[in-house]
This record gives structure tokens, sequence and C-alpha cells, in this order.
């Protein structure tokens, strides 16, 4: 008999080791004498056991995980005196891979298919309901798909929130010789990688997703934009175009239509001003990356002034679902206005990091503390930041935050592209809110001032601040900066910048040297 | 291909012709560039422009706007260390005070010897396997004293 390994090729779990497990799993396979085919397959987005071996039983998958070659090794000797998959007893077993209470407990939509698969293989995504979505597509009328995205209630996944399907329509009611789909993946917030995970888990998703979009809205061309830090993404979306292009689905007359759609990656050159639309769409022109003024919107006239969808990863990677499904089987799922699913990160200083996909609703609690197992360290919670550097610090007493984009409004917070990152009791806030402007000076593309001279001045002043120097006339000063950058600022870099910095403040006054004066849940 | 290669104008306009017919050409060009070259040598700035039409004022400003291009190349090796919050939050800092004590340069600098350049960067995408590094294109996670110690090591070999 064969026996189906899997072990992923997500840069995670390369980065834990995966490469040296697939070719443990081989030369083990060999020695012994068995028959074995070994998948590099998109991770299970359990990454605290990457790097995580997969056997498949009778249609069951078995998990091992955190492997390293030698473990690996010992899994293989077991297989190989005849014990069954099951009955493999290692320190490392795990069960069933979809009973791990992690994995079993959220609802995958967009991640459906990230780490059953080889990422790259058409035939794989076809067999596991792949291209469905198109098909449905490509049978109704492009106002009628721009319906279905609109009734989903999907909302840009990136951070900001806009309806998809008003920007589709938009762009669908524009005239125009040429019109453009443009996939931001420029996912630069620290404790995001859900992008990546996709891009590199079943990029045949995000490509189905832009090629639906293309068909809405009548856009012949696609662009990935996609950040050099990501070179194994690169590489699974150049192979999975090839496949895409090679079996029809890309290229001129899509699966036999009339319609004809064009896509290509593009590799960022590290700025993370590049992940605000306009920036990107002046990048991929060729142009330094400098913020544009809004209006005109990129829906209006985006990239070389055509009319432009931009949208993020994991907005596109919905698409599909939505498609093949309906709109109501994704609406079905969420609270208030924050329809369907998010997948939603577990990182930094978290003893279950990963990527958990489930409807909006759930606490920031039950995210961190049940699902996540709390700290990494064993030492005690003290803030999380949810949304990316420009995401404000919450204290637990704000755990009771359902996972919304309203909700986190209310909170003087946002969930932006649903990173949330963990830190234990030894994190400093004030060292923390200082990062928050030094991150900003570093990555301000200099077209406005409160951005580019207001990060500058407000580490200078938290500088002052950590070395006792004034420290309440300094925070005074602090604040009323924090106050100009976020409603004088062009984008979000600038006009978010304030979040952490006032959130760490406020929360977390004692960092400062200033004295607790309202209870912390105070609203 | 990190250390500075000779620059050779042929190969350049060979780069910029392979790219010129592309809508917005210019990112491709210098990432080419600067694979071949190890960094956007100034001479190829204005052969750029010309093919292009583009003033060189427009393409410095292109060159300086990114992190990702150097003016200068860069050590045999490049290693860089994540310093976004995720691996903040798991000690990243003391880490690149290591590195930085080991190599006897700050961040942004290349060692004495040209052998190793170290580079700060802002998320690798690897926020659940926290601290996280990048030797040249391999990826690390998890990174701690001893595997930090190990790839210094394996740079200066």
């Amino acid at each position: 008999m064969t026996f189906k390994l899997f072990v992923p090729r997500d840069a995670a779990a390369i980065a834990c080791g995966a490469d040296g497990v697939g070719e443990a799993c081989a030369s083990e396979a060999k020695r012994h004498g068995l028959e074995a085919t070994i998948v590099r397959n998109g991770s299970r987005g359990m990454l605290w056991l990457e790097p995580l071996l997969e056997i498949e039983e009778a249609g069951v998958r078995y998990a091992f995980g955190p492997c390293d070659a030698k473990t690996a090794a010992e899994i293989i000797a077991q297989l190989a005196q005849g014990t069954s998959v099951s009955q493999i007893s290692h320190a490392l077993a795990l069960g069933p891979t979809e009973q791990i209470p992690f994995f079993e407990k959220q609802t995958r939509l967009t991640f459906a298919r990230c780490g059953l698969t080889d990422p790259v293989s058409l035939e794989a995504y076809r067999a596991h309901g792949g291209y469905q979505g198109l098909a449905k597509a490509l049978a109704i009328e492009p106002a009628e798909i721009v319906e279905e995205v609109t009734k989903s209630g999907l909302r840009g996944r990136g951070g900001a929130g806009f309806p998809t399907g008003t920007k589709w329509k938009t762009v669908h009611d524009c005239d125009g010789d040429q019109k453009y789909i443009v996939c931001n993946a420029d996912e630069g917030d620290s404790g995001t990688f859900a992008d990546r995970m996709l891009m590199e888990g079943d990029p045949f998703c995000l490509i189905e997703g832009m090629t639906i979009a293309g068909l809405a809205v009548g856009a012949t061309r696609g662009y990935i934009y996609l950040r050099s830090e990501y070179p194994h993404a690169a590489v699974a979306l150049d192979e999975a175009i090839a496949a895409a292009k090679a079996g029809g689905y890309l290229g001129r007359n899509i699966c036999g239509s009339t319609y004809d759609f064009e896509l290509e990656v593009r590799i960022g050159a590290g700025a993370y001003v590049c992940g605000e639309e306009t920036s990107l769409l002046e990048s991929l022109e060729g142009k330094r990356g400098l913020v544009r003024a809004k209006p005109p919107l990129p829906a209006h006239e985006g990239l070389f002034g055509k009319p432009t969808v931009v949208n993020n990863v994991l907005s596109l990677g919905a698409v599909p679902f939505i498609l093949a499904e309906g709109a109501q089987a994704y609406a079905d799922y969420g609270m208030g206005r924050s329809r369907g699913t998010m997948p939603i990160q577990l990182a930094g200083n978290i003893k279950h990091g990963g990527l958990f996909e489930t409807a909006f609703g759930i606490t920031l609690g039950e995210l961190v503390n049940d699902i996540g197992g709390g700290t990494a360290t064993g030492r005690p919670l003290k803030a999380v930041q949810v949304g990316g550097p420009l995401g404000a610090y919450f204290p637990q007493e704000y755990f009771d935050t359902p996972f919304d984009y309203e909700a986190f409004a209310a909170r003087d917070g946002l969930i932006g592209h649903a990173g949330i990152v963990v830190f234990d009791d030894t994190a400093d806030m004030a060292r923390q809110a200082r990062f928050a402007f030094h991150f900003c000076a570093a990555e301000s593309c200099g077209k406005c001032t409160p951005c580019r001279i207001g990060a500058v001045r407000g580490r200078e002043t938290l500088d002052k601040v950590i070395a006792g120097d004034k420290v309440d006339a300094n925070l005074e000063l602090v604040e009323d900066l924090c106050n100009t950058m976020k409603f004088g600022s062009l984008c979000a870099l600038g006009g978010f910048t304030p979040y952490p910095v006032m959130s760490a403040l406020t929360h977390f006054p004692e960092d400062f040297g200033r004295k607790r004066t309202l209870p912390v849940a105070a609203e | 291909m990190p250390e500075g290669t000779d620059w050779s104008e042929a190969e350049t306009r060979a780069i910029v012709a392979r790219h010129e017919d592309r809508e917005g050409p210019l990112l491709p060009i210098l990432h080419d560039v600067q694979h071949a070259f190890g960094c956007v040598p100034e001479k190829a700035v204005p052969i750029i422009a010309d093919a292009l039409n583009l003033s060189r004022a427009e393409v410095h400003g292109v060159v300086t706007f990114y992190h990702d291009f150097h003016r200068e190349p860069a050590g045999r090796h490049t290693l860089k260390v994540c310093r976004a919050e995720a691996c903040q939050a798991m000690g990243c800092e003391r880490l690149v005070e290591t590195a930085e004590a080991r190599l006897g340069v700050a961040c942004g600098e290349t060692s004495a010897d040209r052998r190793v350049t170290l580079e700060t960067v802002y998320c690798l995408g690897l926020c659940a396997t926290a601290p996280a590094a990048m030797l040249d294109q391999r990826v690390v996670g998890r990174l701690d004293a001893d595997k930090l110690d190990a790839l210094l090591k394996e740079a200066f070999e």
C-alpha cells in the first residue's frame, strides 16, 4: 500500500523546518522500503504545531507535530513496522487533524481548501470545489455577479471595511476602454499573515476571485501587488497562474467564453505605505509610492487613470464561495453589519498562534484565551494589539468586545486585517507607543505634513516622557499632536498612528509615569 | 547575487529591453538590475531614464523611495531581523542587540569585512512563529539565541 503524507510548504512551516521534515520523510520511507507519496500542502493554520506532518489512513488524516527530522523518522519507523496510523504511539501524535479543537471550532469558508491539497495543482483545486464560483459567474450577467457580492454583505477585508459590492458596482457602471482588477497583497501589518497563507496554500482561490471580479466589472487585466517579503507566495502564485493559463482559466476566452482575463504578479519593494490603495497604484505605475488625494476614487480613476477595483486578498478570496454557494449562504454568518467570516490571525506572545476563521461576533477574550490559550511565556497577559501597527492596544478589561467592525470602532479600536498580537506583562506600553511613532516616521511617504513631521516629533516627545522630562506637559503635546495627525493626515498611516499611541496612554497611564485616573473600562 | 558584480551597460540595456513594453515597467527593471549587480548603480539610472522617457530625477526618486533598493552593494549575506510588534512581543530586541554586538554594526550597516549586512524588516508574516528572521532568501522562525548564533556562523563561513 502507498502511504500519503502531507508536509506544508507554507513559509511559517518552512521557517520552522518543514523542508527538513519533508526530506526526512522521503529518505526514511525509502530506507524502510515503504511506498509513500509526500504532498507539500498549504498550512492547516495551527502554526504552533508546525511543521505539522499528516498521514492519511482510510480517508482520515492524522496529525503529528511540531515535528523535526528526528521525530518524523521515528513516526515513519512505526509505520514501517506495520502499525496503523491511528495506533502510532508518539508524544507528538495529535489524532485526526480535523478533530483538533482549534481546527474543529472554525468555520472555514475562505480557507476551506487551504492545507487540504497541493496548492498549485489545478486538478486538486477542481476536485475540492474550485472554479464552481466562476462557472456560476459565467452563467449570469455581470450586473448579477455584482448583485450577489452586494447581497453577501462582504466588506473590504484589508481594514477599511468598505462594502465590496458597492466598489464593484461603481467600476461596473464606469465607461472605459480598459479597466483593472488590482489585488492588494501588500500585507505589511505585523500580526497578519492570512493573505500569505491563502496565496501559498490556495492560490487558485485568489485567482478565481479576481477572474470573477474581472467578469463582473468588465476588466480584462489584473495585477497582484505582492510584497517582496513574501517570496514563497510569489512562487506559489506564479505556478498557479501558469497552471490556470494552461487549463484555459486565464488568458483569452476563459473557459470557452467570450471573456478575456490576464493576470500578473508584481513585486513591491519594501514600502509599508504601498498597502494604502492609492500609494499601491502609484507603485504599480512605477512611481514613488506617494498617497493620492481622494477624490478621484480609484474606482473612477485608478491604475493609469482607468477605472480600477482595488481589493484585499481576503475580500477576493471570499468571492468564489459567495458565487458558488450563494450570497445568502455567506450572509448567514456574522453579526450586525459584519457579515460572513473573518480569517483571524493569533500572533505574538500566544500559546496557540495561527489562523482561525470564524463568523464575526466571537469575543476578543474567547479568541485570545479559549482559542489561543493565553500567553506563550505563561506570564500574565498585559495587552493585545488588534489590527496591525495602526490598531489600538486593548487591555483585558475589553475582552468582552465582539469581533465586529462597529463594536471595535465604538471602543476607539479597529479590527483592520484581523491580526491580534498578544503581549505579556513585560511589555512597556510607553515604548510600544513610541514604536508606533517610530514606525510611522520610517514608513511615511512624506506627502502630507501631519504624518511626515508629526511622527518624528511624536517620537521625540515620547522620548522625553520616557526620560521623565516634564511628563504631563509633554503628554499633553502628544495628545494634541495625535489630534492633528488623526484629522489632518492624507491616509491611514498618519491618520491611524494615534490609535496605538492614545490607547496605550489611555489604558496604561502608569507606564508613562502617570497615575491611573479613570477606571480602565470607562468609556 | 548579493555582492557587487561589475556594472555592465549592455546588461542594463538588456534588462530594460526585457521589460520596457510592459505596463509600469520601472519596478520590475529596478528589481532585475539590483539582482544582477547587487544594487542599483548610479550609472544605470540615466540609461533606464532615457529608455522609459523619464527624467533622471524621477528614476532617482523611485530608487531612493523604496527600502529594498540599494545604491551600494550589500554584504555577501543579508540577515534581516523582524522588529515589528509580534516579534517584539517575543523578545526580538534582545536578539537584535546580540546580532549588532557580534557583527559590530548597527541595523542597516554592513560588517567591516563586507560579509554580512544586518537589516531591520517590519514583518515577514511569520507572526505566530515569532521572532522571525531571514538569511538571504531563507526564512527562520522561533528565533532564539542558539538559532541566531548558527545563522551568524553560517553567514561568516
